[in-house]
């Protein structure tokens, strides 16, 4: 059945703040589920949005799908539990810094663990929105916020560092804006199996207005940020003259084409499938202003998910087992006649 | 000497030992024998929350008791009839429990200075401490006999040493002229994989035996008869075993799959193991990072069709507190069984108490009034469990079922029902519907709402924690908020006329009324047949369902003269049926103390009031 973006919108009133992130975020799900639909010969019915506690958070209701608006931190649990329930069904979780980092993050990095067949997209605004303004686990060390009014001090999580700690087997890095990357890698998400985890970074257009911008910003964005592409050389700029490679301590080094004799050929080719979490996380761990920042599938590697094996286990045991139904269990093992 | 065989009704062994002795062990495969053996039992656990707690010392002595009888049996029983302890500081904890007439086994080997001082006695002398002289003591080298026994089995002291349990076992096997057989095969099954060690463990078990007929020491030997037990198949079962195997016959019956999302919590684990053993029944169980993923595991498991059910003890049910609200508000079926232990907080762990009863009634955010019902024996907790399951999926809510560690560790023999004879089981699922689904749109005569499942066409809806409209929209609308709480609310009162009427055991009007809930049922029925046997009037009226009560309730009440609510807490019940039922005056009886009641508690409070 063919979909469009059109048949995702539900009935319900979009109620984010003008400006706000989100809105291309939601935008690019509902331009990305019909191909995500074509190409897995998906129906409607069997996509499920959950989500937590937050802005991002809302996002359920405005897709016409089934959903779930749980509480705050606990969707990666309940999507968890959904997918163990019915293997069939398409999960999405809307979430934020807050929820998966935060209160949720015991959640966050035991799915992760567990390489449950969920689609995690992370709305990351570096701020507590709806409660107007506080500082979250991926605000920068020194943001001033209502609850850090002389800058916090304290790091922030790298949500892609967490998703390698746990040894994640996706990992996906895009901007609000960037609706075709978004779409991109929407769909990439949707086609890998186990516990998939795309980091949006968001604009909070109230409460940390520009959170990104010194990577987001039109006339900077090609020059900071670096689109990775499975089999492509990492190149990036404005110019297409800039590109990375390993240097002689095997750390990522950024280099300028044509300047000693550096070519292409010398580049990194992006292996998102490599099993190796070497390179994965140098680029995860790549910050502006020494480095681009990685966007785009950084990690996509095969490996069995837990929903999988549940449901194997089952079948094998049930295969082996004498034992099928509860009469027969109620008089398995020692039981005597009372005549 | 020629020794007497005596046929005795019914006696109480009470086992103890350091936490290492494998005194439940010993007590389990006793139990064990005695039920195949047809005896009526009740068995009760009493351990330290430490696996290895130090050795020789109070605080690390595990004991187990087994109340066996030819005639019915309702408790573990006051005090023993025979104790045995492993060494002084088991004699120190439990000498307390021996009858005047008891006969007292004793280690000797276990009984040197050293473990004397340990044990807390100030000389050397424990017997005439305690003031046991008038018992009837049988010291026996017990480490090292079993030493001798196994002498040539190769194996090293500290294993052989592990192995006086089982010399224990059959000296009380010779005591009460106990086949051996049960537990023969127990160790044949055991050590399927180390078949050295089935042989080695028989002989320690048959020297224990021909060792206490040879002695002499044991002047008589005691025959309990079978019971006279209703006709049928019958099976040992402890409560956590029962609660399990009752929620995947709910599953069964229903044909929805079973999901557990659970984490490990003293004494609630062993229903988690239960059930992750019959995955070959479809059962699937998630033991997740913590007792809030638990829950929330399961809410998200029951959206996706299955019956869903989280299993905990106390703190636990305080971690589920948020999403148990979650459950609610989206009117999704749950079973959330907690296993009550002693707290607040940690508390002890180990110890029984039925202190959870009011954070199961009210502990949560908003207007959010759940089903609770409670188990009141060990085999109780099969037909609870299943009808928590039955209630939570026909009345799309949460069910919180209580147990209670004496009830989950405790076990009896228990009539195997057959699944025919339970009733069926029919979640509101709805596979189509003409126009736009309105998720919150209720049954009207049940207020259920239906079960509409992802992967239906044309049903999609949202649910969750904000209020909702009938057509599953948000809304903050104060009229639709003061509609949906109400509605919710009625749909759990609504539940009493599913539920059976409350039974008067005993007169049915009268002096004194015994009101209980849970499992001090067997203490409280035992009081209630001793007053009987004196002619007095006292009655039982005993809850299996909390909230809502029986309808009937208000009218049992005003049958009888007093009032006494007894229960393992200080007073939560008493306070809840004072909010219910106001016009009545409730005498109490309260014990916090980790253990259950003695009979004797009740008789002497009701012979109070009387």
């Amino acid at each position: 059945m063919k979909y469009t973006a059109q048949d995702f919108k539900s009935n319900q009133e979009v109620r984010w703040c003008p400006g706000c992130g989100d809105h291309s975020v939601l935008a690019s799900l509902q331009r990305a589920l019909p191909q995500v639909a074509e190409d897995l010969n998906y129906t409607m019915e069997r996509f499920v949005f959950v989500s937590g506690i937050g802005c991002s958070s809302r996002l359920p209701y405005y897709m016409n799908t089934y959903g779930f608006h749980s509480i705050h931190g606990r969707a990666t649990a309940i999507s968890t539990g959904m997918k163990v329930a019915n293997p069939t069904l398409s999960i999405w979780q809307a979430t934020g810094d807050g929820d998966a980092l935060a209160i949720g993050g015991n959640h966050f990095i035991h799915a992760i663990r567990r390489n449950i067949d969920i689609n995690i997209v992370l709305f990351n605004n570096r701020i507590y929105g709806l409660t107007k303004g506080q500082y979250s686990p991926t605000s920068p060390l020194g943001k001033i916020t209502k609850t850090s009014p002389y800058g916090t001090v304290e790091h922030p999580f790298n949500p892609g560092a967490l998703v390698m700690g746990a040894r994640g087997t996706f990992f996906a890095r895009s901007i609000d804006k960037e609706i075709a990357l978004n779409q991109e890698i929407f769909v990439a998400s949707a086609k890998h199996d186990g516990t998939s985890v795309t980091e949006m970074l968001c604009n909070c257009v109230i409460y940390n207005d520009g959170s990104h911008k010194e990577i987001s910003d039109k006339e900077v964005m090609a020059d900071r940020t670096i689109v990775l592409r499975q089999g492509q050389p990492m190149v990036f700029g404005k110019n297409r003259d800039k590109g990375l490679m390993l240097d002689e301590n095997h750390r990522i080094k950024v280099v300028t084409l044509g300047e000693n004799g550096i070519t292409e050929k010398d580049l990194l080719v992006h292996d998102a499938h490599t099993q190796s979490m070497g390179i994965h996380s140098m680029l995860i761990d790549m910050k502006y202003p020494e480095y681009p920042v990685a966007l785009g599938v950084i990690r996509d590697v095969p490996d069995k998910t837990y929903d999988d094996n549940v449901r194997d286990q089952v079948i094998d045991v049930s295969e082996h087992s004498p034992i099928h139904t509860m009469d027969q269990l109620l008089h398995s093992g020692a039981t005597w006649e009372v005549k | 000497m020629q020794h007497k065989v005596i046929d005795i009704e019914d006696v109480v062994i009470r086992f103890a030992g350091d936490s290492g002795d494998g005194m439940q062990l010993t007590g389990t495969l006793f139990a064990d024998s005695s039920a195949l053996f047809g005896n009526e039992l009740s068995t009760f656990p009493d351990y330290p929350a430490e696996i290895r707690a130090p050795q020789g010392t109070v605080s690390g002595v595990s004991g187990f008791q087994v109340h066996i009888g030819a005639v019915e049996i309702n408790t573990p029983g006051d005090f023993c009839d025979v104790l045995v302890a492993m060494n002084p500081a088991a004699l120190m904890a439990n000498a307390k429990w021996a009858k005047p007439t008891a006969t007292i086994i004793l280690d000797d080997n276990a009984f040197d200075e050293k473990n004397i001082v340990r044990a807390g006695f100030k000389t050397m002398n424990p017997i005439e401490e305690l003031k046991l002289d008038d018992r009837h003591i049988v010291v026996a080298p017990i480490t090292e006999l079993t030493k001798e026994s196994l002498k040539d089995s190769g194996l090293d002291n500290k294993s052989i040493v592990r192995c006086k349990n089982m010399f224990t076992l059959g000296m009380c096997y010779f005591m009460f002229n106990r086949e051996m057989d049960h537990t023969f095969a127990y160790l044949e099954k055991k050590f399927k994989k180390k078949p050295q060690f089935i042989d080695i463990n028989k002989k320690v078990l048959k020297d224990g035996f021909n060792y206490a007929s040879n002695i002499h020491a044991i002047p008589n030997t005691y025959v309990v008869k079978p019971a006279n037990l209703e006709k049928g198949t019958y099976r040992n079962i402890n409560g956590n075993q029962a609660t399990a195997w009752g929620l995947l016959a709910a599953s069964e019956k229903s044909g929805v799959p079973l999901f557990c999302g659970s984490y490990p919590i003293t004494p609630a684990t062993a229903i988690l193991e239960e059930l992750a053993v019959h995955k070959y029944l479809g059962a699937k169980t998630l033991q997740c990072e913590d007792e809030i993923a638990g829950i929330c595991t399961a809410i998200g498991a029951a959206y996706a069709g299955n019956f869903a059910v989280t299993t905990t003890s106390g703190p636990g049910l305080s971690l589920k507190s948020e999403a148990l609200g979650l459950a609610m508000i989206t009117e999704l079926p749950l079973v959330l069984v907690d296993v009550q232990r002693s707290g607040p907080s940690t508390g002890i762990p180990t110890k029984t108490e039925q202190t959870d009863l009011s954070q199961a009634l009210y502990g949560r955010n908003g207007e959010c009034p759940i089903m609770v019902m409670a188990a009141h024996s060990p085999s109780d907790c099969f037909e609870k469990a299943f009808y928590a399951g039955k209630f939570a999926m026909e009345h799309m809510m949460p069910v919180i079922l209580l147990t209670e560690g004496f009830l989950g560790n405790g076990s009896e023999p228990w009539k195997i029902p057959s699944m025919k004879d339970l009733p069926e089981i029919h979640p509101p699922f709805i596979e189509s519907c003409e126009g736009k689904f309105q998720p919150f749109e209720r049954d009207p005569k049940t207020l259920v709402r239906k079960w509409a499942l992802p992967g239906k066409v044309g049903l999609e809806h949202r649910v969750g924690g904000l209020e909702k409209n009938h057509a599953g929209v948000i809304s903050s609308d104060p009229q639709n908020h003061q509609m949906m709480v109400d509605e919710r609310a009625r749909k759990v009162a609504l539940c009493a006329e599913d539920i059976p009427e409350l039974e008067v055991i005993g007169e049915k009007e009268g002096e004194v009324l015994i009101v209980g809930w849970g499992g001090t049922f067997g203490h409280l029925y035992t009081a209630v047949k001793e007053f009987h046997k004196q002619g007095k009037s006292v009655s039982l009226a005993h809850f299996d369902y909390i909230n809502p009560l029986p309808k009937n309730t208000e009218e049992v009440f005003s049958r009888f003269k007093k009032i006494i609510v007894c229960e393992l807490n200080s007073g939560q019940f008493a306070d809840y049926l004072r909010a219910k039922h106001q016009k009545f005056n409730y005498y109490q009886l309260n014990k916090v103390q980790g253990q259950p009641f003695i009979v004797k508690d009740v008789t002497d409070a009701v012979n109070e009031i009387l």
